[in-house]
């Protein structure tokens, strides 16, 4: 059963001879091919390549290299550029590109020498809550396969619940790494805008994106996050600043941590819902924490605000996408106008096209003062709730979704419903703090999330908090029926 | 336009100058800005807007822009913020240009310069910005398609512009020159004009001669030689002035001018211009500059043109025009007082007057002819003075010293091998001259009975011959005296 096993005994197996890399990844290899038809969770798989990087990571070993990622497989969300091998981003725009080199995230995570299996399904250029925006169909959520694994990093989070890989890497720009986390039952860390690298990410909302993990505990997501945390001269906005131990701090005591609860996060959440966030507060009660209601006033803003931005930059950064260098190109273009209207409008899905429009809509002359410039003083605002809240208590708390996964179709025709989903999750991105979800119980067999946003570089205390909790409990270790063998 | 059109109404110019900054790499990547390399060899991909890849600021750039920034007085933004500019064309790979927008990393400066009559005016610079160039779209020999070459994209530029200060096209010439000078003496910019390093656009309008209000312009696009700003510029007011004099209106629009007709045709009207939905770049952190970097920049100022004009003019008594055209490059400038301080060495200072002479006579049109930069000049500043030293000892004329130059030119030799080797050296023995002097007379009795009998014109006849028979080598004075003493009947 070498995938119920967490990262550090995968690695002391390696140590020890007991397996070799070659052999864990053929395990997964076959997991995937038995496993993801019915998933739809990984869109490339690259078993040659993985069986090679494990070849070469046992050789490594042999050599007397250690190292916790050594020989470790995981899946890389479609939307990291991976070297000679297809990056989609989940859009016809680029079914056909290769990306030639590696994103930042990528080349860290194979320097640690951990193996790539392949590329996980997402939303359309990360767009999305529920990945039914894919050009390559909607994920399947391990848990019900009639219900969506939530988005944009839905392949991820559907093919770490389903065990077909120890881990995988995630975006995060307004809930991606957290909701689909929270809707598949894994832990799923977002961390501060800048400390992971977005080199080689495909940008959706630059000032809102941030790489990920996906992982089955706070502890393995430590060992993960270490790896692809840290400055990056390449990414003007990743910060200089040293990556702590995250997990020498796992298992530090709770005691005396001020938590606090969002209120805004319990306005019409359903009873259910709400008990499983408040049984997860008497635990960290019992651990010696000290939980206090906290407001946010502007929190509320979040989702009109974020809809703002977020299109408004990813509007600008998709007009890279023209037909002219790379990518999708329409057959036969008349002119050049012709050139970039259909490469675009046939590249491009509904949710993407949208998102433009909106985008070009609020930068606009004559709009862009009521919209982009309004929604950046809002998104000020959020930021100094969160800075006044973080003088109080040490870490917020509160669910991540608003409910459990919901039925594939259900709200793909509704933009603004599906929007809501993020409801939760928006803040920490407006604001660049990190957040985590962790499983902390079930609504209707499908898996609930606990969500806890910290100030500015504190991930090894959500970590932490996190890593605290998974001990008191097992939710962390349910596998979704069927999954388990 | 009528004659008197000119004095009704009243030109209005600012300009927008584009220099290319002499940046080793381009401002958001890592690739070369060399000229004239093989298309796309030099666009990395970053330049080529590659899914995922970011753009990091060359602080080289930065550190430029803030010397402009000093040597015009300006104030230097301490937050300045890069923006994106978004319209979609082939050669602009990302879909957007990052530019300077609202906050620029130079705010209002100022410039003297001077005018043709020698009169000094102040044209006010309102900002200078970064941002990088785009690439260029290639339409010939590539049969029904268009090729795109990005090794120029992602050049950083520093975009100067100016108030709309300047009233007539010499004047627009004569900013633009001064800014020209500025930004090669600052060493930020080849100011290579053919190779487009240095272009600027014009914004054009009429007034009638005493109203307020600004006519509606016209702004002329990629102007690249001084010579089309000015035909440009003229020929756009001729446009304006006609169309208002005959009924019509300016429309606010973007020109260009064609060179090859002498004319602006319109491109495109405020109306189909593009809505570039500037906003904030997130992927660049706002620029900030504290004083220690801007006193470092300082410190590397140099001696900037104005300075150097105001002190060749103080210290070697030369004329403002002299001391201006001297001081026109570093190059130049540092050349000319090679030359003096290798004079004064052995010589009084006081001949400066002479080095600048000859620097701006026969060394200009020596290069000129030979098509030569100052750096690369065939007489070096020490060969120079060596003859300028034989001047102002006397040891050949002014004349002769011309012959010497010429041969120091194509042969490469110090002038004194030449004026050995060629026997120039002058004749200042008097009794040699008078010996010739005596021949001549002898040899023309008619022409000394006309002299003597009143045709003074003569004269100069005599002094011909005599330095003919001499080669030219007779000192010129000496000559003069001993033959009006000879044909006057003395001895």
């Amino acid at each position: 059963m070498l995938h119920t096993l967490s990262i550090g005994e995968l690695g002391r197996s390696l140590d020890s001879g007991q397996i070799s890399s070659v052999e864990l990844t053929r395990h997964f290899l076959g997991r995937i091919e038995r496993l993801n038809p019915a998933l739809n969770a990984l869109i490339t798989l690259t078993a040659e390549l993985a069986l090679a990087a494990a070849a070469a990571a046992d050789a490594r070993r042999a050599a007397g290299e250690r190292g916790p990622l050594l020989g470790i497989p995981l899946i890389h969300k479609d939307i990291f550029c991976t070297d000679g091998v297809r990056t989609s981003c989940g859009s016809r725009m680029l079914d056909n590109f290769v990306a030639p080199y590696d994103a930042t995230v990528v080349a860290r995570l194979k320097e640690a020498g951990a193996v790539m299996l392949g590329k996980a399904n997402m939303d359309e250029f990360a767009m999305g809550s529920s990945n039914e925006t894919s050009y390559y169909g909607p994920v399947k959520n391990p848990w019900d396969t009639t219900k969506v694994p939530g988005g944009s990093s839905g392949g991820s989070a559907a093919a770490t619940a389903a065990r077909l890989a120890p881990f995988a890497t995630g975006t995060d720009t307004g809930g991606s790494i957290r909701q689909p986390a929270a809707l598949t039952g894994v832990t799923g860390v977002k961390p501060t805008y800048g400390r992971v690298s977005r080199y080689g990410m495909i940008a959706f909302a630059s000032s809102l994106d941030q790489a990920g993990v996906f992982a089955q505990s706070a502890a393995d997501a430590a060992v993960v996050l270490q790896a692809m945390a840290g400055f990056d001269p390449r990414d003007s906005t990743s910060i200089d600043a040293p990556v702590p131990d995250y997990s020498a701090t796992l298992a530090a005591p709770l005691a005396g941590l001020k938590i606090g609860l969002l209120r805004e996060f319990f306005d019409g959440l359903e009873a259910r819902n709400s008990a499983l966030i408040h049984d997860a507060l008497k635990i960290y009660r019992d651990l010696g924490a000290q939980t206090v209601e906290v407001s946010l006033p502007h929190l509320p803003l979040s989702v009109p605000t974020y809809y703002v931005v977020a299109p408004a930059e990813c509007s600008s950064n998709l007009s890279r996408f023209d037909g002219v260098r790379y990518g999708y190109r329409c057959e036969k273009p008349k002119d050049l106008l012709d050139l970039y209207t259909r490469s675009r409008g046939e590249g491009f899905g509904a949710e993407v096209k949208r998102r433009i429009m909106t985008g070009t809509y609020v930068l606009s002359a004559g709009y862009f003062d009521a919209y982009y410039l309004k929604a950046q003083k809002v998104r000020r605002l959020i930021t100094d709730d969160f800075r006044a809240a973080f003088g109080k208590v040490d870490l917020l708390i509160g669910p991540t979704t608003p409910t459990p996964a919901f039925a594939i179709g259900a709200k793909i025709n509704d933009p603004v419903t599906m929007y809501l989903n993020d409801i939760y999750t928006i803040g920490a991105n407006l604001a660049g703090l990190p957040g985590l979800s962790l499983p902390c119980g079930f609504v209707d067999g499908l898996p609930m999330g606990l969500q806890l946003i910290g100030p500015h570089f504190s991930e090894a205390k959500l970590l932490n908090a996190a890593h605290r909790f998974q001990e008191s409990t097992d939710w962390h270790r349910r596998s979704p029926p069927g999954y388990e063998q | 336009m009528t004659a008197a059109g000119l004095n009704e109404w009243e030109v209005v110019i600012g300009l927008e100058i584009h220099a290319q900054l002499a940046t080793k790499s381009k401002i958001f990547s890592g690739s070369a800005t060399a000229y004239g390399a093989p298309p796309n060899t030099q666009a990395s991909l970053v330049d080529l807007a590659y899914p995922g890849v970011l753009p990091v600021l060359n602080a080289e750039a930065v550190r430029m822009a803030v010397k402009f920034g000093l040597s015009i007085n300006a104030e230097v933004a301490r937050r300045s913020v890069f923006a994106r500019k978004n319209y979609f064309y082939p050669d602009l790979p990302k879909g957007y240009q990052i530019s300077q927008y609202e906050l620029p990393v130079v705010k209002q400066g100022k410039l003297a310069v001077m005018l043709d009559d020698g009169a000094v005016k102040t044209i006010g610079v309102t900002r200078a910005h970064l941002e990088e160039d785009a690439g260029k779209s290639l339409h010939e020999g590539l049969g029904t398609g268009s090729g795109i070459d990005l090794n120029r994209a992602g050049t950083p530029l520093l975009e100067i512009v100016s108030e709309p200060d300047m009233r007539s096209a010499k004047e627009a010439v004569a900013y633009m020159k001064k800014i020209h000078t500025l930004v090669r003496y600052l060493e930020i910019c080849d100011g290579n004009m053919q190779e487009g390093s240095f272009r600027c656009d014009a914004n054009v309008s009429v007034r009638p001669r005493g109203r307020e209000k600004f006519g509606t312009r016209a702004e002329i696009k990629n102007l690249n030689s001084f010579r089309f700003v000015e035909k440009a510029i003229n020929h756009e007011v001729s446009r304006q002035i006609d169309l208002l004099e005959s009924g019509g209106t300016v429309v606010q629009e973007t020109r260009l001018y064609d060179s090859d007709k002498d004319e602006t045709r319109s491109m495109r009207s405020k109306e189909e211009a593009n809505d570039y939905r500037y906003f904030p770049d997130p992927d660049l952190l706002p620029v900030e500059i504290d004083e220690a970097f801007i006193d470092a920049v300082r410190a590397t100022l140099p001696e900037l043109p104005d300075d150097k004009a105001a002190r060749f003019a103080r210290d070697f008594s030369l004329s403002a025009y002299d001391a201006g055209v001297l001081s026109a490059s570093r190059e130049l400038g540092a050349y000319f007082e090679a030359v003096v301080a290798a004079l004064s060495a052995s010589h009084d200072a006081a001949h400066a007057k002479l080095a600048a002479n000859w620097v701006m006579g026969e060394l200009s049109s020596a290069l000129n002819r030979d098509n030569l930069d100052i750096t690369v000049s065939r007489i070096v500043p020490a060969q120079l003075s060596g003859l300028l030293a034989r001047i102002v000892d006397q040891t050949i004329s002014g004349k002769i010293a011309k012959e010497v130059f010429e041969a120091m030119w194509s042969e490469g030799k110090t002038a004194d091998a030449i004026i050995e080797a060629k026997g120039l050296r002058q004749i200042t023995d008097s009794s040699a001259i008078e010996g010739v002097i005596d021949a001549v007379i002898a040899a023309n009795p008619k022409q000394l009975a006309d002299y003597r009998s009143g045709k003074d014109k003569l004269f100069g006849f005599f002094v011909g011959q005599a330095m003919k028979a001499t080669g030219g080598k007779a000192n010129p004075a000496q000559l003069n005296e001993l033959l009006k003493r000879k044909l006057g009947g003395g001895q």
